[in-house]
């Protein structure tokens, strides 16, 4: 569905990204895990064209992204849950998924997609007249899925769900990512919680240092030496 | 035995009905400052060239009134989004000051057209609205209509804001831009038709004021100080603050100019707006 | 180089200068003393659209003062002045204190403008109002007088102007020797930084407003006791302000001369397209003004000479590594 071929990107004159291959077929999810600073981030980003990619290609169901306008993205079936969440702090929650199905082809199905993630998160149909500054740190992250599924994605990418939460509400945050796994969704996730991560992933990249260090079955990679010692402090 | 002044009433409604217009003067400035983050300098400048376009429909081109006021609203509307485009485009990125002061560029730049295009005579399209007399007092009803306009632009500008996906999208982006794209919407495009809502909001408030006032290439340093001291006092960008604040600043004006003159009406209220900057600089309704 | 240059310019009027172009030079040093002063804290990031108060009341109060009370321009100088600091401090201090920083500090100094504009127009009966003001002659029966500083002669004001641009550019000199870096970066920026190593910014901001305030009162005085007339319009309110600021913007707002190139550039500008155009085309010279700050802010916001300086800068280096290469 997505392929990454040769992506090398960075930010003015410092490169953070070398030459990224990756792909993700229908149905997969797939984990990126690396430490901080490896270019996960970057690496949504070039996706998303937040930032273009100096070099190499991307597709998206064979057709290329290259040069697609950022905000034109989302029409190709990807939406990207960015790193920190960065809800509008000062719109409802419900005006925050509004936002998610800005784009006309959403905005027909606004009201049974609002259901769906309603479903999906209980929580967010309790608060959702209330402002997503407001909410605690899990229940934004959630909106913050909810506000991308909104556009009826055939592609996730998610950037750290994870990161500056409890652990009880990370084990939350992971169900739902295999929920939506099984539901069917296509999910490419970037995430330092490696022993979470690859026990919802099909497939994982180790990302260090702005390079692909290794690749495999997310099941294959628990059991690598290299990434047990690092990253699962075995 | 004479409890109140007829005339201090008559000073207070007009005030109220004053507080109309600078309150509608001061809501397309809150809506770019608000979504954009830039002020306007040039803000009264725009209204003055839909003064003139109003005029020019009118009087020059013979066309009904009704038609002459569209025409302004529609040109100052273009007006903002050229703006946006040509000036404020190119400086979003560098120092807020610096796009304060490019606007201040285009203040004398409208400024000096005008006077190129149109000379220096005041100009006036010749409708002048009667007095009402509501007992014994005499109130302007071209204010009235002011008022009632700055209400439902008010209202229409709430419900446009609070129900509608770009309405939604205008108040997202102040909040964060940079991941707008994400959401599919191209930012510029909220900035332009943004920066044409709030010229459109401009050129109505030169609808009305175009039925009280001469026109002339200058009148906008008139008006323009105080729209911005109205808008920082409500809180930049917050319309319901602007709102207030217009009103009070018009009951300086009004009741402040029934003592004494008018320019010191002008004066209490600007002193006024220092002394809050200081007790409040983050505006009347601001919070922290 | 420079000291020629000084020469040049102070023996310029004695070689039969007409004038006109004298008063065109008086000018241009004139304002380029204005901006100079308004630059002194706008380089520093605090952008001032209220030096048209500090402007109108030097010129008022000296003239106001000898025209009702009698007094000489010898002792209202320093009246006018001392009004300046008050002004500036019961602005400057509140605004430094708490923060009042960016768009909220020009917009309440653009307040402060207008307060002394209006007050001029609302004392009309004293100030004339709208229309302006005139000294009371004390040349009726000399060619000066200097108990009411009053001077026929272009000459003598060219020099009293020169002496007065000087000053300004030394203060400039001065103000820039007695700050550390530290302190100029924490009035600019870094605020919290400065104020933790235990530097009192506000008092810093302060002063500098001070000086400038007076500085601008100061040129508000010569104004006035050269031209023997004063206008709310001219000397006060958000006109004046403004084309203070962008003068010192065009002329280039961070180094020494900018403000003073810039006072030049304008008055020049505006004679050239007067000599191009004629009289009968009201309003072009403002309008291609207009055109040109725009322009400026947008594509050379360090101003003419700020661009010069760092193209010849650039150049030197290129050369310099060239030839160590
Ligand atoms: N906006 C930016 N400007 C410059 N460098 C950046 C920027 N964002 C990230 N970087 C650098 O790029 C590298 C990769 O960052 P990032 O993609 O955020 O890593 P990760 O998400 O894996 O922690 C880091 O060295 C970081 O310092
Ligand atoms: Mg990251």
């Amino acid at each position: 569905m997505l392929k990454l071929s040769n992506v090398s990107a960075g930010y003015g004159s410092f490169q953070a990204l070398f030459d990224t291959s990756l792909e993700v077929n229908a149905g997969e999810t797939v984990a990126v895990i690396g430490p901080n600073g490896a270019g996960k981030t970057t690496l949504l980003r070039v996706i998303s064209r937040l930032i273009d990619a100096s070099a190499g290609e991307m597709t998206m169901e064979a057709r290329s992204l290259n040069t697609v306008p950022s905000h034109e993205v989302i029409a190709y079936g990807i939406a990207h849950v960015p790193e920190n969440r960065r809800l509008f702090p000062r719109l409802s929650v419900e005006d925050n998924l509004r936002m998610g199905a800005y784009v006309p082809s959403a905005r027909a199905n606004f009201a049974e997609r609002l259901e769906r993630v309603y479903a999906l998160f209980p929580r967010m149909k309790e608060r959702r007249k209330q402002l997503a500054g407001t909410l605690s740190g899990g229940e934004q992250q959630m909106c913050a899925i909810g506000r991308a599924l909104m556009s009826g994605p055939k592609l996730l990418l998610l950037d750290e769900p994870s990161a500056g939460l409890a652990p009880v509400v990370v084990q939350a945050i992971f169900e739902v990512v295999r929920k939506m796994s099984a539901e069917g969704y296509t999910v490419l996730i970037v995430e330092q919680n490696v022993q979470q991560v690859l026990k919802v992933a099909d497939r994982a990249y180790l990302l260090e240092t702005g390079r692909i260090k290794l690749s495999g079955r997310a099941d294959e990679l628990r059991e690598n030496d290299a990434i047990k010692k690092s990253y699962l402090g075995l | 035995m004479q409890v109140f002044d007829i005339f201090l009433l008559e000073a207070v409604v007009n005030g109220i009905l004053l507080g109309g217009i600078l309150a509608l003067l001061a809501l397309g400035l809150n809506l770019v400052f608000g979504v954009i983050d830039v002020v306007w300098i040039c803000y009264a400048e725009l209204i003055m060239l839909g003064m003139y376009a109003v005029y020019y429909g009118h009087n020059v081109f013979g066309w009904p009134l009704w038609l002459a006021l569209v025409f302004g609203v529609a040109v100052v509307a273009v007006l903002g989004a050229l703006l946006h485009q040509f000036v404020i485009r190119p400086v979003l990125a560098a120092e807020p000051i610096n796009q304060l002061l490019v606007t201040g560029g285009v203040l004398f730049f409208l400024q000096a057209v005008a006077t190129l295009a149109f000379g220096i005579e005041f100009k006036n399209i010749g409708i002048r609205l009667p007095q009402l007399s509501v007992g014994e007092m005499y109130l302007s009803v071209a204010r009235l209509i002011a008022f009632l306009v700055a209400l439902a632009g008010m209202i229409g500008m709430y419900l446009f804001l609070t129900r509608s996906y770009l309405g939604t999208a205008i108040r997202a982006i102040s909040q964060d831009r940079a991941i707008m794209p994400l959401m599919g919407v191209n930012p510029n495009r909220i900035f332009l038709i943004t920066s044409a809502l709030g010229g459109g909001l401009a050129g109505l408030a030169a609808c009305l004021l175009v039925l009280q006032y001469d026109i002339h290439p200058a009148i906008g340093l008139t008006f323009g100080p105080i729209t911005f001291m109205v808008c920082v006092m409500g809180g930049l960008g917050n319309m319901i603050g602007g709102f207030i604040a217009a009103f009070i600043f018009a009951q300086f004006i009004s009741v402040g100019g029934f003592f004494l003159h008018i320019e010191w009406g002008y004066v209490i209220a600007f002193v006024f707006f220092i002394g809050m900057m200081f007790w409040r600089p983050q505006g009347i309704l601001g919070s922290k | 180089m420079k000291w020629a240059a000084l020469v040049v310019l102070a023996l310029a009027p004695l070689a039969g200068m007409g004038n006109y172009p004298l008063h065109l030079l008086i000018m241009c040093l004139l304002w380029g003393f204005v901006y100079t002063s308004w630059a002194i804290m706008g380089r520093l990031g605090m952008v001032s659209l209220g030096h048209g108060a500090f402007l109108g009341i030097g010129a008022y109060v000296v003239v106001l003062l000898w025209n009702h009370a009698g007094i000489s321009p010898w002792l209202g100088t320093p009246i006018a002045l001392v009004l300046t600091a008050v002004v500036a401090f019961v602005i400057g201090y509140p605004c430094f204190r708490f923060k009042i920083v960016g768009h909220y500090f020009a917009l309440v100094t653009l307040a402060l403008t207008e307060v002394a504009r209006l007050v001029i127009v609302a004392l009309r009966d004293q100030t004339g109002g709208s229309l302006g003001a005139t000294p009371n002659t004390a040349l009726a029966d000399s060619a000066w007088s200097l108990g009411a500083l009053q001077f026929s002669s272009k000459l003598i004001w060219f020099y009293i102007i020169l002496v007065a641009w000087l000053a300004g550019l030394w203060i400039w000199g001065r103000v820039d020797r007695s700050m550390t870096r530290l302190a100029l970066e924490a009035i600019s920026q870094e605020e919290d930084a400065a104020a933790s190593v235990g530097m009192n910014v506000t008092r810093l901001k302060l002063g500098v407003t001070l000086l400038s305030a007076l500085m601008t009162c100061f040129g508000g005085v010569l104004y006035a006791q050269y031209q023997l007339y004063v206008n709310p319009e001219t000397v006060s309110g958000i006109g004046i302000s403004l084309q203070i600021v962008f003068g010192a913007i065009v002329g280039g707002m961070f180094v020494r001369l900018g403000p003073t190139v810039g006072a030049a550039i304008t008055l020049l500008l505006a004679e050239v397209l007067r000599l191009a155009i004629g009289h009968d085309v009201h309003g072009l010279d403002t309008t291609i003004y207009g055109l040109m700050l725009v322009l400026f802010i947008i594509f050379m916001p360090k101003g003419i000479l700020g661009a010069i300086l760092e193209a010849l800068e650039k150049r030197r280096a290129a050369k310099t590594a060239a030839a160590t290469a």
